[in-house]
C-alpha cells in the first residue's frame, strides 16, 4: 500500500494555501483594528464566551495531541487515554482556582496577578523567566512538528518548512495582535473538531458505527493487551509525577492564560471554560477512536514505517478510509493548527518581554501606548527568529514528550506562585520571587539530569535522576520553598494589600478605579 | 450587616465551593493513575467484548470533568453572581 506521503498532494496544497490567505484576510481586518496595547494582547476585551471558548480549546488542541496522541493510541492503545485524560482534566483546575481571579485582577499577563500586591520588579522579573521557560520549550515541539509534517507532505526541506510556518505566524502576530491570533484560532479549532469528527465517522463506518466493534478488531489483531494499560508508564512514581505535571501544568500555561483577559468580565471567563472543556473532551474522546481506528485499518507496522513516533497515525486514516482528497483536507488542519498555537504562544512570550519585562522593569510602569506597541512588536519578532532557530536547532525531539515537559515547568514554575498569591494573605515577594525561580530552575536542572537526556540524547548508561518528568519533585518543592520563604520574611506591605485583592477578586477593577 | 462581613461570606463561600470542587476532581483523577500504577491487571478487565474496565474508567473521568464543571457553573451563575451583584449594589 502506498501511503501518499511525500508526494505533493494537491488538496493540501490547494487547503494549506486557502488557509492562508483565509487568515492573512483575518489579520489584514485586525491590524485595522489594532491601535493599543489593550487590543494587541487583549483583542480589546471584546470576545465573546463561545469565541474564547473556542480560542482556548483551538490553544489547546495542538498538532501535539492531535497527531501525537492518536500516534500513541495507534502504537500502545489504551496508554494513550492516560495523556489524554490528563490534558482535560487540567480545566476544571483553571476553572476553579484560576480564571475568574485572574481576569478580576490583571492586564495582560499573569504576572500581573502575581505582582497585585507585590512588588513589581522582582516578581515580574522572575514571571518572566518561567513563561519564557515555558513558551520555549512549547514553542520547540511545535516548530518541529510543524517541519516533520511539511516535510512529509509536500517534499520541502525541514528547515525551508520551519521559516516558512515561523514568517507566515509573524505576520499574524504583528500586524494583527490578540484580534488575529484569536480568529486564526477559532477558525482552526472549528475545522479541527469538524475533521476529527468526520474522520472518526468515516472509521467508525467500517465497524458499524460501533466503537466496541472497533476496540474489538484492535484486540483480535493485536491482544487484548492493547484494551488495558501497558509500558508506556511502567513506574507508579512516574505515573504520579506526569499526572501531576499534566493536571496542574494548564492552569500555568502564558498562552492560555492569557486569554482570560480577552473577555469582558469573569463571568464570561467562567462561560468560556465550560465550553472550552466541552470542545477539549469531544476531541480528546474522537482521537481515542481514532488511534484505534489507525491501528487497525492502517495497521501499526505501516504507521511505523512512515514515522517511529506514529505520528502520522491519523494522516494514513485519512487516506485509508477517504482517499488522498481527505487526507489531503486532514493535513491543512493539521498544517492550520500549527500555525495557530505559534502564533498564541509568541503573543505570550512577547508579553512577558514587552509587558513584565519592558514596561514595568525597565520603564517602572510608565511608557506611552505608542511605546508599548512599539516594544511589543519588537518582542514578537524576536520571539519569532528564535522559534524559527529553536524548530531548526531540535530537529529530531519527540514532539508530545517536549509538550509534557513544557507543563511540567509551567505547573512548577508559575502555578504556585499564581496560586498563593490569589489564596495566602501572608504571600510575599521574597517568596514569589524565590517559588517562581526555584520551579523554573528545578525544572529544567532535573529535565537536564532525566534519562530522556542523559541516557536517549547523550549516551550515557545511566541518569543521576529516575524519573522522564520532574513534577512530583518540582511541584512540590517550589510550594515548600514559597512557604518557607514567606514565613521566615513575613512582609507587612503585601499583607495589607490582601483586602484590596480580594475585594477585587469578586468585584473586579470596575468600582476601584 | 456591613459590607465586609458580606464580603469576607461572599469571599468564603467561593472558595468552600471551588475547593471542594478541586478535591473531588483530583481524588477521580489520581484514583485512576493510581489504579494505572499500582493495579494493571483490574484495568485490564474486559467487561464486554471490546470494552475494558479500564477504558470504561477513563471516559468517566473525563465525563466527571464535565459534571464538577458544570456543577461549578451553575452554582457561580446563580448563588454567586448574586451575592456579587448585591455587595455592588451595596457601595
Amino acid at each position: 500500500m502506498t501511503s501518499g506521503l511525500g508526494d505533493p498532494n494537491a488538496v493540501a496544497i490547494t487547503g494549506f494555501f486557502l488557509f492562508i490567505a483565509l487568515s492573512l484576510g483575518i489579520t489584514y481586518f485586525a491590524a485595522r483594528r489594532t491601535r493599543s496595547a489593550e487590543h494587541f494582547y487583549a483583542a480589546g476585551r471584546s470576545v465573546t464566551a463561545l469565541q474564547n471558548g473556542l480560542a482556548l480549546a483551538g490553544d489547546y488542541m495542538s498538532a501535539a495531541s492531535f497527531l501525537g496522541i492518536a500516534g500513541l493510541v495507534a502504537l500502545s492503545g489504551f496508554d494513550g487515554l492516560i495523556y489524554s485524560i490528563g490534558f482535560l482534566v487540567g480545566w476544571p483546575i483553571v476553572m476553579f482556582l484560576i480564571a475568574e481571579p485572574l481576569r478580576n485582577l490583571g492586564r495582560y499577563t499573569f504576572s500581573d496577578v502575581v505582582a497585585f500586591r507585590l512588588r513589581q520588579v522582582p516578581v515580574r522579573v522572575a514571571a518572566a523567566a518561567g513563561s519564557l521557560a515555558v513558551v520555549a520549550f512549547y514553542l520547540i515541539a511545535q516548530m518541529v512538528g510543524a517541519g516533520k509534517l511539511i516535510q512529509l507532505l509536500f517534499g520541502l526541506p525541514y528547515e525551508l518548512a520551519v521559516i516558512i510556518v515561523g514568517a507566515v505566524m509573524l505576520v499574524y502576530v504583528l500586524f494583527g495582535g490578540m484580534i488575529a491570533t484569536t480568529w486564526v484560532q477559532i477558525v482552526k479549532a472549528v475545522l479541527l473538531l469538524f475533521g476529527a469528527f468526520l474522520l472518526a465517522i468515516l472509521a467508525l463506518a467500517r465497524f458499524g458505527f460501533n466503537p466496541l466493534a472497533l476496540f474489538q478488531a484492535a484486540s483480535d489483531q493485536y491482544g487484548a493487551g492493547v484494551l488495558g494499560p501497558g509500558g508506556l508508564v511502567s513506574n507508579p512514581i512516574e505515573a504520579f509525577s506526569l499526572g501531576l505535571a499534566l493536571m496542574l501544568g494548564t492552569a500555568g500555561l502564558p498562552h492560555i492564560l492569557m486569554r482570560f483577559y480577552t473577555v469582558p468580565d469573569a463571568r464570561t471567563a467562567r462561560t468560556s471554560v465550560s465550553y472550552a472543556t466541552a470542545f477539549i473532551g469531544i476531541f480528546y474522546l474522537l482521537t481515542f477512536i481514532l488511534g484505534f481506528g489507525a491501528m487497525v485499518i492502517v495497521g501499526q507496522d505501516a504507521i511505523r514505517g512512515v514515522d517511529a513516533g506514529g505520528n502520522m497515525a491519523a494522516l494514513l486514516l485519512a487516506n485509508a478510509v477517504g482517499g488522498p482528497g481527505f487526507m489531503g483536507f486532514i493535513s491543512a488542519v493539521a498544517f492550520a493548527t500549527i500555525l495557530a498555537v505559534v502564533a498564541g504562544l509568541t503573543l505570550a512570550g512577547a508579553a512577558a518581554l514587552s509587558h513584565d519585562l519592558w514596561v514595568h522593569v525597565v520603564r517602572g510602569g510608565t511608557a506611552s501606548e505608542k511605546e508599548q506597541l512599539r516594544v511589543a512588536r519588537i518582542s514578537s519578532a524576536l520571539l519569532g527568529v528564535l522559534a524559527i532557530v529553536l524548530g531548526i536547532a531540535f530537529e529530531g525531539q519527540n514532539v508530545a514528550y517536549m509538550v509534557g515537559l513544557a507543563f511540567a515547568i509551567a505547573a512548577s514554575a508559575n502555578f504556585p506562585a499564581l496560586l498563593l498569591s490569589v489564596f495566602w494573605r501572608k504571600f510575599t515577594t521574597r517568596a514569589a520571587q524565590a517559588s517562581m525561580l526555584t520551579g523554573t530552575v528545578a525544572s529544567l536542572l532535573l529535565i537536564y539530569l532525566s534519562p530522556a537526556i542523559q541516557v536517549d540524547v547523550l549516551g550515557n548508561d545511566a541518569a543521576m535522576f529516575p524519573l522522564r518528568n520532574p513534577g512530583i519533585v518540582s511541584i512540590p518543592l517550589a510550594f515548600l520553598v514559597a512557604v518557607v520563604v514567606a514565613v521566615l520574611w513575613p512582609e507587612a506591605e503585601a499583607e495589607k494589600g490582601f483586602a484590596d485583592l480580594e475585594r477585587r477578586v469578586h468585584l473586579g477593577a470596575t468600582e476601584s478605579s | 450587616m456591613s459590607f465586609s462581613d458580606d464580603l469576607r461570606r461572599l469571599n468564603e463561600a467561593r472558595w468552600r465551593v471551588a475547593g471542594g470542587l478541586t478535591i473531588a476532581m483530583m481524588v477521580v483523577y489520581f484514583g485512576f493513575i493510581g489504579l494505572v500504577a499500582f493495579n494493571k491487571p483490574l484495568l485490564a478487565t474486559l467487561l464486554r467484548p471490546g470494552l475494558s474496565l479500564g477504558m470504561l474508567i477513563g471516559v468517566l473521568v473525563i465525563v466527571w470533568a464535565w459534571i464538577v464543571i458544570w456543577f461549578y457553573v451553575r452554582w457561580a451563575n446563580r448563588d454567586y453572581d448574586a451575592g456579587v451583584a448585591a455587595l455592588r449594589g451595596s457601595l
